[in-house]
């Protein structure tokens, strides 16, 4: 369980997270939507402590993730994360790609490392593409990879950061289309998107961003469906046309 | 060297010249090897540090880039036999040669670290990896294939200016030859056989570059 209690973050003197606070349930998906700006990133970066908070804490699965003592490194195992931009690394071939964190951070063996990286490869649908150079490869196909490689991790929690923002639109339903198979698998997930139609078909729960505060939090039919606050309504009013 | 009769060049000089050639390559490795490790660091310290070190470890860089090596030559070793300290042509040569090629090297080095977009180390540490598992397997690699060819051009004008060290004492190409052209006066065909010898080694490498050049940029 990721529990997020009454977190404050600021990048110098702008606040950006004011007081945020929710929990994610093994099993759940919870999308993150909101304006640009809003702080729904700088949310999924404090949770694994890529960003550090400035008050309030956050709990994945007991372990305090900012206090002193935690092993930062560790914690992150736990946590998969895929970016707007998928940062492939050039140098490696999208099985290296696939399997160098297990091998480095896990101190797998070669071939243990191998096999895992191929299974996650194959269920992404990047079985045919082993050997090949990830820079010779779509948007599409190396976002799936940059899901693969977080997987072959072993996470217990994946956080997507607007995973189909930087992707021609054609390109976008064979990522969605991944997700939609990791929540068939029972993957915890926080997805931060701008897919409305999307959120609202795979998610548990919805929580609108606005300002740097949980502007409105429910399920899908009562957050995008029947929005009740007035800054929700906009905002959907805006992206939905 | 006495002037007074003249000795053609003969195959009895190979020896000889071999040795300078032989002086000139290990003058020039050392310096591009001393000057690949000290520029490594000293490229990656700047990448990462604040500021301040910047314009400090930036101006003793310049200083090293910007004085002509010939006269960082004959400082050193003047100045080091000065506090009483003879240094062997060969040590003085390598140190101030190697210096100088990190000078260099590090901001081929920088430019490799920083071409690497803070986003993919991000990632690789949202894998678990720790900050040095990040600079070994993911900005390193990626740094150094992109500055490659820069890297080889410095490498290139290290084993040029190796040439320089001969105003010490140090017994390398030019100055065997400098020694064959006074013995024998034929500077024409010694000094095309040096230039010759400069060519064949440059002239490969500066290929390979460029098409490794050609090749990233595909
Ligand atoms: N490293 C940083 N330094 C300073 N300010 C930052 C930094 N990262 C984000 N910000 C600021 O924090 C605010 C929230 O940014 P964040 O990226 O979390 O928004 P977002 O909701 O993800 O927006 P978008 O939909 O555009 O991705 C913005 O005003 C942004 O300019
Ligand atoms: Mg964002």
């Amino acid at each position: 369980m990721i529990q997020i209690q009454n977190v404050h973050k600021s990048f110098g003197s702008l606040e950006v997270l004011k007081g945020i606070n929710l929990e994610v349930n093994k099993g759940e998906v919870v999308s993150v939507i909101g304006g640009s700006g809003s702080g729904k990133s700088t949310l999924l970066y404090c949770i694994n402590a890529i960003e550090k908070i400035q008050q309030g804490r956050i709990i994945v699965d007991d372990i305090d993730v900012h206090a002193k003592s935690t092993n930062r490194d560790k914690l992150r195992q736990k946590l998969g994360m895929v970016f707007q931009q998928w940062n492939s690394f050039p140098h490696l071939t999208v099985l290296e790609n696939a399997s160098l964190a297990p091998r480095i951070v896990l101190k797998m063996g070669r071939k243990e490392a191998m096999e895992i990286a191929k299974k996650e490869l194959n269920h992404v649908g990047l079985g045919d593409k082993f050997d090949e150079y990830p820079t010779r490869m779509s948007g599409g196909q190396q976002q799936r990879l940059a899901i693969a490689r977080a997987l072959a991790m072993k996470p217990d929690y994946m956080l997507f950061d607007e995973v189909t923002s930087a992707l021609d639109p054609e390109l976008v339903g064979e990522v969605l289309d991944t997700l939609r198979m990791l929540r068939d698998d029972g993957m915890t997930m926080i997805c931060v998107t701008h897919e409305i139609a999307f959120a609202r078909e795979v998610s548990d729960k919805v929580a609108f961003f606005h300002q740097g505060v949980i502007e409105e939090i429910g399920t899908p039919e009562q957050v995008i469906v029947n929005p009740r606050k007035e800054a929700t309504q906009k905002f959907l009013s805006k992206v939905l046309h | 060297m006495g002037n007074s009769f003249f000795t053609p060049l003969s195959w009895n000089d190979t020896g000889f010249i071999l040795t300078g050639v032989l002086n000139t390559v290990t003058i020039s490795l050392v310096a591009i090897i001393v000057g690949t490790l000290l520029g490594l660091a000293v490229g990656f310290i700047r990448a990462e540090a604040n500021r301040f070190t910047n314009i400090l470890l930036g101006g003793v860089l310049d200083a090293l880039r910007s004085v002509p090596l010939i006269i960082q030559l004959i400082l050193f070793s003047t100045y080091v036999g000065a506090i009483g300290h003879p240094l062997d042509p060969f040590v003085t040569g390598s140190i101030v040669l190697s210096l100088y090629s990190m000078a260099f090297m590090s901001e081929v080095f920088r430019g490799g670290f920083e071409s690497v977009h803070h986003s993919m180390a991000t990632a690789a540490r949202s894998l678990g990896m720790s900050y040095w598992q990040t600079v070994a397997y993911i900005r390193l690699p990626i740094g150094l294939r992109a500055v490659f060819p820069s890297w080889l051009g410095v490498a290139l004008s290290v084993i040029k200016d190796s040439a320089l060290v001969s105003v010490i004492g140090y017994m390398e190409l030019l100055r065997t030859s400098e020694q064959l052209i006074s013995r024998t006066q034929q500077p024409l065909e010694i000094l095309i056989g040096v230039g010759l010898f400069y060519f064949i080694v440059s002239y490969p490498l500066s290929l390979y570059g460029r098409y490794i050049e050609r090749k990233m940029a595909i």
